[in-house]
């Protein structure tokens, strides 16, 4: 059984986003460490890329400022190696086919496995497209996470049905960032996602205040929070590591222990 | 598990966000539906030939050919369309099928502004909202462009994020149209992006060839020997040669940017100097580094600015079909002035590479071969930047 089923054992899950080597990757460490001290079921490690066409503003700051610092995919994991050391969590990571793609997806989900990385989320790769990485990630045990979007309709249980690790539901038309308010109902997606698999699924886009992870954490099995964070990243930059945990904790006191 | 669709041997795909997914399925099947419908072809052609001046004229160029002493060189002049370049046959195309679905938005990239000024055109025609992304570089490249479109009705977004050119109005208006999918339709560019775009576009781009054919065949009474036209995302070029592929004798040549030469950083040549990626919802090649980061691309022109080439292109390059040669710069604005003195046309900085590289081609040929040279655009908008380069500063 995949790893990250272990995250949704401890009440919902809290997973908070950050993107590797904003501003550098000692802060990363740090931050990571200080999110998994506080609650942290599950982190995303974003490998950044230079036109993710998927973020808002806030993490593609990030992306930028991660690039301009000379992060590359081989320093992000030999950054997981070494946190892996310490931290038990499952990572993920989240960034873009091309990334994969031009570093060789099999030699890639094998560095995944060695270094230990869990689970992979790509949001430029639709289930149409998944099988040239699936197969790798499979035979190297990545889970390859699929999204399901308020457009998926008539999707959702094909998508479902298929799915490994757990199923990201993006709540929201558009790209990453903070909103005021998620209008998508969460719970008719999740219904039909429980009819075809019992594969946990956990809502994210536009989350970053403490009741909308709680609310969104209700109708599903979690809340990911990726440009919230970042925002702290960007006021705090090398100090960052004990307001994330600070944060991270009240996020995971709101969806539940 | 299911299968990609729009491949082109290994490249095309749909690598777009999920929330997406069902809008392309749904233009798909609509496409899939109107192309064969009568009724609709009926009204695209009559738009093409009585608003936007189809069929464009097969022009022998005498001087151009006699200067240079060798084939006889033939000019399809798609400037001469309404708007003035090639971009008008696909939006046309375009901007009927998402009227036909029931859209009332139309949003685009645009580099030079051609196609930013085209879409900007068929949204006043058919009564729809238009929103044109265009990178801020490109705004100040294409001052007169960024005019034309606000005086057509359009908004014009710049976009200020990673290079501010072609590739970052692409992702700005893919990020756009993820957020307002029910009443928008993007009407991409050119023959790139997920499938179907490549298809559609190079459908209504084919018109080009169609005619071309035809009208070299009525001149000569014979196919031409060599087709050349400029390559950016290669829409230009795809038109210009579809109807061509399967004439073997027919040699087909896109011109790459190679902006200050293949051999530095400062270049758009993709072809010649990418490698195999998945970007912008494709499999292509693309200008990159080792570890997969888009690189910042350069050419003068800012249409032919892009660090990726369509699928198809990609594809006729892997199984030896189409030829593409880098032209820098410096051949461009040559080429730019030549045509402008010995034929009295001024065309678009982007087509310049075309000409550029039929005055290299044409003098190493036989006087009874032909050459067709696609000029995809005029160059009234490039006049001020060209007279910069040559460091004249004159009021657009």
């Amino acid at each position: 059984m995949s790893n990250i089923r272990s995250s949704f054992e401890n009440g919902k899950a809290f997973i908070p986003f950050i993107t590797c080597g904003d501003p550098d990757l000692e802060t990363t460490a740090k931050v990571v460490r200080a999110a998994a001290e506080n609650g942290a079921d599950l982190i995303e490690l974003g490998i950044p890329f230079s036109d993710p066409t998927a973020e808002g503003p806030v993490i593609q700051g990030a992306n930028i400022r991660a690039l301009a610092g000379g992060v590359t995919t081989d320093k992000v994991f030999e950054l997981v190696k070494e946190l892996r050391r310490d931290v038990k969590i499952p990572f993920v990571f989240m960034t873009y086919a091309n990334v994969v793609f031009s570093y060789d997806a099999e030699r890639f989900m094998a560095r995944c496995c060695e270094c230990g990385v869990d689970g992979i989320i790509l949001p430029d790769l639709p289930f149409e497209e998944k099988g040239e990485f699936s197969a790798v990630a499979k035979q190297y045990g990545v889970d390859l996470i699929s999204l399901i979007a308020p457009t998926s309709e008539n999707r959702i249980a094909m998508i479902a049905k298929e799915a490994d690790g757990f199923i990201y539901i993006v709540s929201s038309l558009g790209v990453t960032g903070m909103r005021s308010e998620i209008t998508t109902n969460i719970g008719d997606i999740v219904k039909v996602i429980r009819d075809n698999t019992d594969v946990p699924c956990a809502v994210g886009f536009g989350i970053s205040k403490p009741e909308q992870a709680k609310a969104m954490a209700a109708v599903s099995d979690g809340a990911i929070v990726g440009s919230a964070i970042i925002k702290i990243l960007e006021k705090y930059g090398k100090d960052a590591a004990p307001y994330v945990g600070e944060f991270v904790k009240e996020m995971k006191d709101a969806v539940g222990r | 598990m299911s299968q990609s669709k729009g491949r082109f041997g290994v490249h095309g795909g749909q690598y777009i966000p999920e929330t997406l997914m069902n809008a392309i399925i749904e233009l798909e099947q609509a496409y899939d539906h109107y192309k064969n419908d009568p009724e609709f072809n009926k009204e695209l052609t009559e738009l093409l030939n009585s608003y936007a001046g189809r069929p464009s004229l097969l022009y022998r160029a005498d001087k151009l050919t006699r200067e240079l002493g060798g084939a006889k060189i033939y000019l399809k002049r798609e400037d001469l369309n309404h708007t003035g370049s090639h971009k008008i046959n696909n939006v046309l195309g375009q901007a009927l099928l998402a009227k036909k679905m029931g859209k009332k938005r139309l949003i685009a990239e645009t580099g030079a502004g051609q196609h930013g000024v085209a879409t900007a055109t068929a949204a006043a025609l058919l009564d729809m909202e238009c929103v044109v992304f265009m990178g801020e570089e490109d705004t100040k490249r294409q001052a007169l462009n960024v005019y034309r479109m606000k005086l057509l009705g359009a908004d014009v977004v710049p976009v200020k994020t990673g290079t501010a050119t072609l590739k970052d109005a692409v992702s700005e208006a893919m990020r756009e149209w993820t957020t307002r999918i029910e009443d928008t339709h993007y009407c991409l560019g050119s023959v790139m992006g997920p499938h179907p775009f490549p298809t559609i576009v190079r459908d209504f781009q084919a018109v080009i060839s169609r005619e071309s054919r035809a009208q070299i065949l009525e001149a000569e009474g014979r196919l031409p020997d060599a087709v050349i036209a400029c390559v950016g995302g290669g829409s230009n070029a795809i038109g210009s040669f579809y109807h061509f592929i399967n004439d073997e004798g027919v040699r087909l040549i896109g011109c790459e940017a190679a902006g200050r030469g293949i051999d530095t950083f400062e270049t758009a040549a993709t072809v010649n100097t990418g490698k195999i990626g998945i970007f912008h919802g494709m499999k292509s090649y693309f200008c990159q580094d080792e570890y997969g980061q888009i690189a910042p691309v350069y050419s003068i022109s800012a249409g032919l600015d892009y660090p990726g080439v369509g699928p198809e292109h990609a594809y006729l390059h892997d199984i030896g079909r189409a030829e593409y040669v880098p032209i820098t710069d410096d051949e461009a604005v040559n080429a730019f002035e030549y045509l402008s003195r010995t034929e009295g046309i001024i065309p678009a900085i982007e087509s310049a590479h075309a000409i550029a590289y039929a005055m290299k081609l044409a003098p190493t040929m036989d006087k009874d071969k032909i050459i067709i040279v696609t000029v995809s655009g005029r160059g009234d908008k490039d006049c001020a930047a060209i007279a910069r380069y040559r460091g004249e500063d004159i009021y657009e």
